[in-house]
Parts: structure tokens; sequence; C-alpha cells
């Protein structure tokens, strides 16, 4: 058999998504963006919606998104994703628009801007990879970092209050792990809350279900966030081997950042 | 000609929108006008002054410290606004409410009984059009046509039809203001 | 001849914007320029002309907005005073780098930091000389009346599409605030989607059947790029600076002495020049309409035509004096003269100043 017995159009099982370029990605090896892309990359595909979407990057690890996607693409300031994603979709209504952000770009610089088109109820949909740490500045504290989780700056682990002794206990130190997800799903303007991971195959399926309705309510309806939380690992940063990472997420993010939707159809949905 | 008023008194008292209707006049006059209120803070409080300019030329700045004529609706800006009166110059003011007289011997100084003769009139609402007459008696630098002018520019459509009791108003103000 | 009307500077900006046919308006109150956002509202522009206007929760979401909606095509405005203009030049900086059309107002107070609500012109270095990060310049439009309020947005606008980069309407709370005679222009038709996408194809606004992404972004990591796009940038600069200056001047074929001003001070320094010119004093007036590019040149022409000194008038402790004396090069006095903290100075005094510093008794 040859190479050209094989790659024959009815012997293909499999095929890069056609909204994905020829760019090789910079992502390093093990970590979830390329997953989390590919899977959008599919559901655009699939929705016939490449040439009417328009999507925004962020500060961060995927803040060249925007060279591995063929749809239209702005790159945008720190956490200001939401804003511009506001201000394309207000004036082209009828186009695709969504936001591709991490943690410490939306939970923490862009927060407000995170809430408040969250509040707006605007209706575009919401990408969140959190994977607890800042990548691409090199290993430093997320708000969503973990309590106890070593990085850059909490190089003896996050505590949220000081530790005992000396008589510092108890003193404010770096917080807790915010729980975006869960906060932005309580207000009015959120259609569709949930959050997904993809370091198996089986949650790789769930999370492109959720990012299809997210889009799917988002090309429905008029108003409402679909906002899609993936939880995801950054090897290099936890310093750890890909399969080992994502052990380390599914035994120590997972208890805290639990999977599920949290909002469907503007409902919270009961646990 | 250039004029530079200040029209000073309580919010609610239309002391902007009769500035409004002073500089809309003068517009349909053919002069120059600027409009300038006081804003921020300042208008908190309960106070509200508007400077208006009348002018054949072009006018350079909107905010000013000297005036020909003071237009004054309460004590606090009369207290604010007496010493900024230009020498010669005019003081217009309500003695409604005025309990501390104004003492100045070189400048001309006029009572318009506004809020008496309003209620008078049996609305209040023209109390400001009222004093706009007293204004206009003591410098006559608008034509009564051009009022009428003004005031159809400066009120919505709806309110057009109360531009004869405003005209009446100006009437009865240029009829009442007295030497003080 | 157009609709004469009473109105405010801020009024004017805003229905100038409407009567353009701007495609949105992204703001925050902050005074004294709230009006711009409130009039907006109070028109109903989008069932007068399908305008969308937003509160936005910041001037940093405003303008991130503006970078948005900018970047697909649209005519997009924003306004804000000088603290808000402070956190609006983040996205400024990216608007120049990702060179996104936008038209800008900074209807001016007096700083730093919080200040005071009163007018001043006290923020020329934030708007002429950048204020975010990176070599990058502004279109800066200096009004000096409610009729210039008026139509500076139409060509602010203009020069924002043809050089794909912020246009600045660089105002202050006199202008904002003061009502004035203003004509304003006949309604224009907003520009439909599919003239957009065949006049403006860097767009983002969705591909055309399949054809190659569009990408809007100030980014990349290549350095020869980027420094490839600097320079593309600086030649467009370049070529603003050779084709774009505007300007004004008063009296100024026989003048020995010249103000130079702007904005609310050239109204002040114009009344200087008539006092001056009646007391025997050969005095001028230069007004700079744009501040960026600046009218060197003019100022280089007025002294080879004889001019002995300049006096740049400024509600600053002197900021646009810089540029003048760039622009003197050390030939001639220039010298500046300027309340600050919400006075206005008036003609006598600035008359007085060219006297006493310029001219010498």
């Amino acid at each position: 058999m040859t190479v050209q017995d094989i790659i024959k159009p009815e012997n293909l099982v499999y095929q890069k998504s056609k909204l994905l370029t020829n760019k090789p990605f910079h992502y390093c090896p093990g970590c979830g963006h390329g997953t989390v892309h590919r899977i959008i990359a599919e559901v655009l595909e699939e929705l016939g919606v490449g040439d009417k979407t328009i999507g925004v990057s962020p500060v961060g690890c995927a803040v060249m998104a925007y060279d591995y996607f063929d749809v239209d693409f702005a790159e945008a300031a720190h956490g200001r994703a939401p804003a511009v994603a506001t201000g394309i979709k207000r004036v082209w209504p009828d186009k695709v628009v969504f936001s591709y952000q991490g943690d410490g770009d939306l939970a923490a610089i862009g927060t407000c801007e995170t809430i408040h088109t969250c509040n707006r109820g605007e209706n575009i949909t919401m990408i969140f990879v959190n994977n607890g740490i800042y990548g691409m500045t090199g290993g430093q504290m997320a708000p969503t970092t973990l309590e106890g989780m070593k990085t850059a700056t909490t190089p003896y682990g996050r505590k949220a209050t000081l530790p005992a002794g000396a008589g510092f206990d108890g003193i404010p130190n770096n917080g807790y792990p915010l729980h975006i997800t869960e906060l932005i799903a309580r207000l009015p303007g959120t259609k569709y809350v949930t959050r997904q991971a993809v370091y198996d195959p089986a949650h790789v399926r769930n999370a492109k279900k959720a990012i299809r309705k997210a889009f799917e309510n988002q090309i429905n309806g008029k108003s409402g966030v679909n906002f899609v939380e993936i939880v995801s690992n950054c090897n290099s940063n936890w310093k750890m081997e890909p399969v080992a990472a994502n052990k380390w997420l599914v035994e120590n993010m997972l208890p805290e950042y639990p999977l599920g939707d949290i909002k469907v159809d503007g409902k919270l949905v009961e646990k | 000609m250039t004029e530079e008023i200040i029209i000073a008194g309580f919010g609610g008292q239309g002391v902007l929108s009769m500035g409004k209707i002073l500089a809309y006049s003068g517009i349909m006059e053919g002069k120059e006008v600027s409009w300038m209120p006081s804003y921020g803070p300042e208008m908190r409080g309960g106070t509200a002054n508007v400077t208006v300019i009348v002018s054949d030329e072009r006018v350079c700045s909107p905010i000013i410290n000297a005036f020909d004529t003071a237009v004054i609706l309460n004590q606090q800006s009369l207290d604010k606004f007496e010493s900024k009166v230009k020498p010669g110059g005019y003081l217009l003011y309500d003695p409604n409410g005025i309990t501390k007289k104004p003492t100045r011997k070189d400048i001309h100084i006029y009572t318009i009984e506004g809020a008496q003769l309003a209620s008078d009139m049996g609305n209040s609402k023209v109390f400001n059009m009222i004093i706009l007459g007293a204004f206009l008696k003591l410098r006559p630098i608008i034509d009564d046509k051009n009022v009428e002018e003004g005031l159809r520019h400066s009120l919505p459509e709806r309110a057009h039809k109360l531009i004869p009791l405003n005209m009446e108003a100006v009437k009865v103000g240029k009829d009442n203001v007295k030497q003080a | 001849m157009g609709e004469l009307k009473l109105m405010k500077g801020n009024e004017a900006l805003a229905e100038a914007a409407i009567r353009y046919g701007a495609d949105a308006y992204f703001g925050y109150p902050i005074t004294p320029q709230s009006e711009v956002i409130e009039y907006l509202s109070e028109q109903n522009p989008y069932e007068r002309t399908g305008m969308v206007v937003l509160q936005a929760e910041s001037e940093l979401a405003a303008i991130n907005m503006v970078y948005g909606a900018g970047a697909s095509g649209k005519r997009v405005m924003t306004s804000s005073s000088s603290p808000g203009v402070c956190l609006k030049q983040e996205g400024l900086a990216y608007i120049a780098g990702a060179e996104v059309p936008c038209v800008f107002a900074d209807v001016v107070r007096g700083g730093p930091g919080l200040g005071t609500i009163q007018p001043s012109q006290a923020d020329y270095f934030q708007n002429t000389k950048g204020g975010g990060n990176g070599d990058y310049r502004n279109i800066v439009l200096a009004p000096a009346s409610v009729q210039e309020m008026c139509d500076f947005v139409a060509l602010g606008f203009d020069l924002a599409f043809k050089y794909r980069m912020a246009a600045c309407i660089l105002s202050d709370g006199a202008i904002g605030q003061m009502m004035e005679k203003v004509v304003l222009p006949d309604q224009k038709p907003r520009m439909t989607d599919e003239e957009i996408k065949a006049k403006y194809p860097w767009a983002i606004n969705g591909r055309k059947n399949g054809t190659q992404h569009r990408i809007i972004t100030s980014l990349d990591l290549d350095s020869a790029k980027m420094e490839e796009h600097n320079i593309h940038l600086q030649k467009k600069y370049k070529e603003i600076e050779e084709k774009e200056v505007r300007y004004e001047m008063i009296n100024c074929d026989d003048a020995e002495y010249v103000f130079v001003a702007y904005g609310s001070s050239a109204r002040i320094a114009q009344k200087s020049v008539q006092l001056g010119r009646e007391a025997g004093l050969k005095v001028g007036l230069l007004r700079p309409i744009t501040l960026w590019p600046y009218p060197t040149k003019a100022i280089d022409a007025l002294i080879k035509k004889g001019v002995k000194g300049f006096l740049s008038v400024e509600l600053s402790c002197g900021q646009m004096i810089e540029d003048v004396r760039l622009a003197c090069n050390g030939r001639v006095k220039a010298e500046h003269f300027g309340r600050v903290g919400g006075i206005i100075h008036t003609p006598e005094e600035v008359l007085e100043a060219m006297k006493k510093q310029i001219i010498g008794e």
C-alpha cells in the first residue's frame, strides 16, 4: 500500500477544520488551547457561519488566536475583549461574535468588562479558558490559582491569608480562587453558562456540545451572553509532564471548579 | 454694542431658560450671543446662574468676571454678584425674599416684583418672562418681535400656544420695573 | 443653508455625529462633557438613523468598544474629559497600532488628577504628544466655537477614515458648556453594510465567500515586521504633516508680534489683537486649527516676513509653547502666558503680557 492509496478521500476518517489556517500552533505540547481552538472551528464550520463570524482574541497565550482561525479577528487590549466584542456586535448584530480569554485576562484585569458585558446581556459567545495561572508571562498567580498552589509570585503556595506564626495569621494575603463563572451566572444578562474540560476525549465531546449550544443560542437569539468556561491545564508553568498535568487537573482543579451546566436558557441549574 | 449679563437665582426659577430665551432673541435680532451656565457642584445646593452676552461682534470669552447688568433673584446671588457689576452698570432684583438690600451707589439699581406679578397673573411659570421684560425695559437691546421669535425657537412646539401669555408677561415686566 | 440653532458645544458635537451618519457612540459620563451622551440618549438616534448609543461601564470599556466597532468599518465616536481621556489612552495606543479609524473628543478640564471641572487647555501634551505607549500620533483638531464643535465632527471622521487613525476634537469646558448659534448640516444617510464592505476591505465584518480572513491587531512579534509597520506609520504621519495642516491668521499681514492661541484662548487673543491695534501695536493672531500636525511652517513664514516675537496664550502652565519654540528654533523670542485652575484670562491681561514679555516697555 502506498501513501497515495492511503490518502484517498474514501479513507478519510478525520480532518482539520477548514476554519483553521495552516499555521502551526505555538502552544506548548499538551496545552488545552489547541483542542479548544479546534472544537470552536469545527462548531463554526458545522454551523456554516465562517463568513459571518468575528472573533476577539485576548492578551495571554491565545493572543495570536487570530493567526489560527480562518475567520475575521480583532486582537483586544488586556482584559477588554468583551468590550471589543460588544462594539462589534452592536454595529453588526447579524454577525456571530465571540471573545476568547484566559483567566488573568477575563477574571483579573478584565473583570469589570466581563461583568458588565454579561450584565448588559450582549448577544455574544464568551469562551473562558481557565488554567489557574498566567501562562504567557511565565507562570504567575492568577485570580483562579488554587489555594496552596505554587506559582512564580506565590513560590510558597497561594495563601488566602498570612499563615500562622509570628503573629501574622489571619491578615489578608493573596485572597481566594475567584469563581467568576458562578458569579456571572447570577446576572440576568447571561443565557447559558457552563463549565467544561478538554483533558480526555469524552470531555472534549461534551465541551464541543456546549460550545455548539453557546453559538446556536447566539445565532437564534437576540440577547444574552453564552459563556463557556473550559478548565484547562498549563503543564509548562505547572512544571509537569502533560499527562501528569491532566491528572493533577482532575484531582485538584475539578474539585474547586466542578464541571457541568450552571445556567441553561436563562435559568440556574439546580444542584 | 456688547451687553454682558448675569442672571442668578434658585434652581426652578427659570434662570437658565430665561437666559436661553434672551440668547435666542439676540440671534433673531442678528446679534452674536453666548450662554454659559454654572455647572458641576456649583449648581448643587439650589442656586443656578447663567452668563449671557449679546454683542454686535464675535463674543470672545463666554466666562467673565464683571457684568454690565446683574439680574438677581435670591439673596445668595445678590451677595455674590452685587460687587461684580461694572460701575455705571445695572442691578435688577426681585425684592421677594431679599432681607439685605444692595448698597452700591455707583450703579443703577431697580426692582421688579416678579413673584407677586406672576401670582397676580395667575401663573407662576411666567415669572422669568416678567423678569426678562423688566430687564428689556432697562436695557432695550432686543425688539419685542425678536423676543417672540426667540420664544418660538427655544420652546418646544407643543408650548407655542403659550407664546402670547409669555409676551403678555414681558409687557407686565416692562410696565412694573421700579427704581430702588 | 442648514438649520440655525442655539446649542451647547457638547450638544452640537452630538447632533453633528447623528447628522454625519455616524454608526455608534460609546461613552461614559464626566463633567463637563456629559451633555454629549445625554443629548444622544434623548434624541433616540437609533430611531432617527440607526445609530447605536451605549453608556459603557468605564472610559476603558468605551474606547475598547470604539476599537471593536471601528475595526469593523463603522463610523464610531466617543468623548470624555481629561481624567477620562487618560483612561482611554490604552485603547488609543491600540487604535494607532492597529490603524482603526475613529473620532474622540476631549472636553478639557483642569488637572492634574481630579483637578477641577472648570475649563482648561492643559491636555495639549496628552493629546498631541501621545499619552499611550509607542511611536504614534493622533490628528488633533481644536474648535474655537460651537460651530466648529459641529463642523469638526465631519472633518474628523473624513480624516480618520482617510488615514485609518484616531482624530481628536480637543475642546474645553467653555466651548463644551456654552451655547452659541450654530448652523447644522443636513442629515447624511449612514453607509450601508455593502458600502462599508466595498469601501473598507481591511475591516473585520465577516469574510467574503470564504476569502482570506482579515486581522486587526497591533501585535507582531517579528521585529523586522514590527519595524516595517512602524516605518509605515511614520510615512503616513509624514504625509499628514505635509497635507493636513490647518490654521487661521488674523491681522498677520503686517504684524510684528503675534499671539499663538487655539480654542477658547484664541477667541480671547483675537480681542487682544483688536485692543492692541487700537493702541497702535502691530499685533496679529495665529490660530492653529490642527494642533497635530502643527502649523510649524506658518510660524516659519511669519518669522521670514519679519515677526519679531510670539506669545503662546494657553489655559495651561505652558504646553503648546514648546511647539512654538521648536518652530522658532531660537530665531525670535517666544514666551508663554496663561491662567490656570479654571480661571480664564481677559483680553486686557493677554495684551499686557505681550507688551511685558515680548515687546518690552
